[in-house]
């Protein structure tokens, strides 16, 4: 072989990977991403049930209820909407009714989210990115405390 | 005083990098031999202001003035003295303090032992050694000064976060910052041949070392890093694809494959242009990271303010150095010298293959970190990618690169045998088979990647030992000889089998944690049992007890195996009033490498407490992989040849003058 064609193998094999490594990539971003969404975006775009989706928001004061063996429910919310959620296991240290929660799961038919995984913030001046964006979105965007949360249950599913 | 002395100190020697920026560059276009060698002055004194600076910001924290803003933000008067220490960096301020302190130690470090360098080579190094240095000053100084005061000094500070209060914290951030910032050494190194336009053997095997040093640090700051978010998060988990590891990863893999294609260069004289963009590649994606960590685009617990004036001055940085990296690289890396040619089927065609594959799975983790971002700065839609992306994409690119791993120490330089050392790794293979059949019997319909997993695994670390065993002749000539031979075998021989063994042990560790896994959630009360694996742990009771400052419930539980009482654990959760912030502080007991993983949730209404048991079977090969694998890198970092340094020229060096 002359050095332009251990070049052009070696230009050809390193393309060969890219090529392998970027197919992979294209399958695993149609198949293995989830995307965020509140709770409007939720009931408004008709999101189908078990997809599986992230869902943020503020946990909605007044309705955390803990039944057997861990199981516990509480409603997301983003001010203007809410959807009610279950999750079976230990939750994160810094859950607490009032504050911003991303958790991960599906819809059942019913429109209840089935959580698998909820995840609060690391410190207690830290909001989830994406539920600041959501909140203020919605116009519900204030500093904590003066979070005002009347009617919001509006035009939740049961 | 203090503050103000470190801020005057921050300010000299943002001067001082100033002056090491210009004049050497300038004594190295015109040969001046004095103002080449300004840049070693400038560096050394460069690392005693910086000292200085950091040692200021350290005795405002242990003395709790919180006259100074960032030590009322960070810090606590009845804090244990060490976090006192730690919380220097445990906050944005301060974490950028110590990496131009330790870039400003690399610097030094250079300036003391690199007196075999060439002298237009070391000066121009330093040089852009100062570049990055008067960069991450000036944003230091202008937007995250660490000094500033408030008017009217509050009695108490506001505690540090405390996830934080850990002493983790000890030890994370500075030796991931040392293989962060470690490898500008090589991107310095890299711009200066590229303005010296020549580039040699000898070039590589000066930077290698210094690759090689930051590589070991940053393995080590991950591998900690790891071990920190298990312990202390309380749900088990040691790697979750975050953006903030990604960002860590990243310039680990690439300084990966610098660190191979540096041994084809110092050995074949080939790949000089490859290697010179793996050192720009390498750094620049150290510069992402921090961009990602620091600039607030990303939340974490890494993030600690959200301030888009220094998102903006970092994205800066980050296109002045990459992009100017890239241009030059674009403009002169033609103009360098082929090297020596070699077959596909070769060493340097391993290293390669290495390399191919090493970038394309840093390139798919480059994409699921950065592709939510664009994502989002595009359409608006909010997505995250987490394990699944990874495990598709990651996972198959590192399963050739796994199989490859003992074929490049057994395939000769220049043109190799594929078939003979496929040959001579025919018993790394058969046991890794034989493996793959055991765990297959002893699992039973488990999960089926597990025996695959296994198998590789074992392939891998049989594979590695195959090299020292052949050329030791072990097993066929005298114990005493094969001994004395092994004596004889270079270094650098010993730390490439050490290093890929580790690989090995590393992949079983993670097979088997992912794979094998148990896990139970109760609640419990006092009296209560639950088991997992044959343990059976049963809940004593719960006792409050104080901190220092802190209040913390502890559960004690009793755990037994076949009826026989082998441990106490206790693990607790602690509330820091200052912060209205809990932790959990889970409870870990080792058997081999194996572990019992028990954390606390939530106390309910009835007294009963939510508990989180897992078993994680050796998991702690995860941790020891990263280790051995560093004690492989100092094992090659301590050959005689890296150690005498590269030989001179003998007529330049004549004409150098006498330092």
């Amino acid at each position: 072989m002359t050095r332009k064609q251990r070049r052009l193998t070696l230009i050809g094999a390193g393309l060969g990977v890219l090529a392998l490594a970027a197919a992979l990539v294209l399958y695993a971003l149609n198949d293995a991403i989830v995307f965020f969404n509140s709770p409007t975006d939720v009931l408004e775009k008709h999101v189908a049930p078990g997809a599986r989706i992230r869902l943020g928001g503020l946990v909605k004061p007044g309705t955390l209820t803990r039944g057997d063996n861990l199981a516990v429910r509480f409603e997301v919310t983003d001010g203007n909407k809410s959807v009610p959620v279950t999750y079976v296991g230990v939750l994160p240290d810094l859950f607490r009714e009032g504050q911003g929660v991303v958790t991960e799961g599906a819809l059942d038919p019913g429109g209840t989210f089935k959580a698998d995984s909820v995840l609060a913030k690391h410190d207690e001046t830290y909001m989830p990115k994406e539920v600041a964006d959501a909140l203020k979105k919605q116009g519900h965007w204030k500093t904590e405390g003066g979070y005002g949360l009347a009617g919001s249950s509006k035009g939740a599913p049961k | 005083m203090t503050p103000e002395f470190g801020h005057y100190a921050l300010v000299l020697a943002l001067a001082l990098a100033l002056v090491q920026a210009t004049v050497p560059l300038w004594g190295a276009r015109t040969n001046d031999a004095t103002l080449m060698g300004v840049a070693g002055s400038t560096a050394l004194a460069q690392f005693v202001f910086v000292a200085a600076s950091f040692a200021a910001l350290t005795a405002c924290y242990v003395g709790s003035d919180f006259s100074v803003l960032n030590v009322f933000q960070n810090s606590h008067s009845a804090m244990p003295l060490i976090y006192k220490f730690t919380s220097v960096w445990g906050n944005h301020e301060g974490s950028m303090l110590l990496w131009v302190l330790i870039l400003a130690l690399f610097g030094a470090l250079v300036a003391l032992f690199g007196n075999n360098l060439p002298a237009t080579l070391k000066a121009n190094a330093l040089a852009v050694q100062a570049w990055i240095a008067c960069a991450f000053y000036l944003f230091i100084l202008l937007t995250s000064n660490p000094f500033a005061r408030i008017a009217h000094a509050p009695a108490e500070g506001r505690d540090l976060n405390p996830i934080l209060q850990d002493p983790g914290l000890a030890i994370h951030p500075p030796l991931l910052y040392l293989g962060y910032v470690g490898f500008s050494i090589s991107f310095s190194f890299a711009i200066a041949a590229l303005i010296d336009g020549k580039i040699d053997a000898a070039w590589a095997r000066w930077v290698r070392p210094w690759t090689l040093t930051a590589w070991m640090f940053l393995t080590l700051g991950i591998a900690m890093g790891s071990y920190w978010a298990y312990y202390e998060l309380g749900w088990g988990g040691w790697w979750f694809w975050d953006p903030v590891e990604n960002a860590s990863l990243m310039p680990w893999i690439a300084g990966t494959a610098l660190l191979h294609s540096a041994v084809v260069m110092e050995k074949r004289n080939a790949l000089k242009v490859w290697t010179i963009l793996l050192a720009i590649l390498t750094f620049s994606l150290s510069l992402l990271g921090t961009f990602l960590v620091r600039s607030g685009v990303l939340t974490s617990v890494h993030t600690f303010a959200n301030d888009p004036a220094r998102g903006v001055f970092i994205l800066g940085i980050l296109v002045l150095f990459i992009g100017g990296g890239f241009t030059l690289y674009a403009w002169r890396a033609p103009m360098l010298k082929q090297g020596g040619i070699f077959a596909p089927i070769s060493r340097e065609g391993a290293l390669v293959f290495n390399n191919m594959f090493l970038t394309a799975a840093c390139a798919t983790v480059f994409v699921g970190t950065l592709y939510p971002l664009a994502l989002e700065a595009l359409t608006g839609d909010k997505i995250s990618v987490g394990a699944p992306f990874f495990n598709l994409t990651f996972g198959p690119l590192f399963v050739p690169l796994l199989i490859a791993i003992p074929f490049g120490p057994l395939l000769a330089w220049k043109r190799g045998d594929l078939t003979g050392a496929a040959q001579r790794l025919i018993a790394a293979a058969a046991l890794g088979i034989v493996a793959l059949a055991v765990t297959f019997a002893i699992q039973r319909g488990g999960p089926v990647l597990a025996p695959f997993g296994i198998g590789l695994a074992f392939y891998v670390m049989i594979g590695a030992l195959i090299d020292p065993v052949e050329r030791t002749g072990l097993f066929r000539v005298p114990f005493a000889t094969a001994m004395a031979r092994a004596r004889g075998l270079p270094r650098s021989a010993w730390g490439t089998a050490v290093a890929h063994f580790a690989a090995g042990m590393l992949l079983f560790g993670v097979i088997a944690e992912s794979q094998w896994n148990a896990e139970r959630i109760a609640s419990m009360k006092p009296g209560d049992t639950t088991s997992v694996r044959g343990y059976e742990l049963t809940l004593d009771g719960l006792l409050p007890r104080p901190g220092p400052n802190y209040r913390e419930l502890v559960a004690r539980f009793t755990v037994r195996r076949d009826g026989e009482i082998v441990n106490v654990l206790e693990p607790s959760k602690r509330t820091f009033p200052q912060r209205q912030m809990s932790t959990t502080e889970a409870a870990i007991m080792t058997r081999g490498a194996s572990q019992l993983y028990l954390s606390l949730g939530d106390v309910g209404q009835d007294g009963s407490i939510a508990v989180r048991l897992y078993h994680k079977p050796f998991v702690l090969l995860i941790w020891f992989g990263a280790v051995v694998m560093v004690f492989g890198g100092a094992l090659s970092l301590s050959d005689r040849r890296l150690r005498v340094g590269a030989p001179k020229p003998a007529r330049k060096a004549a004409l150098q003058p006498a330092e």
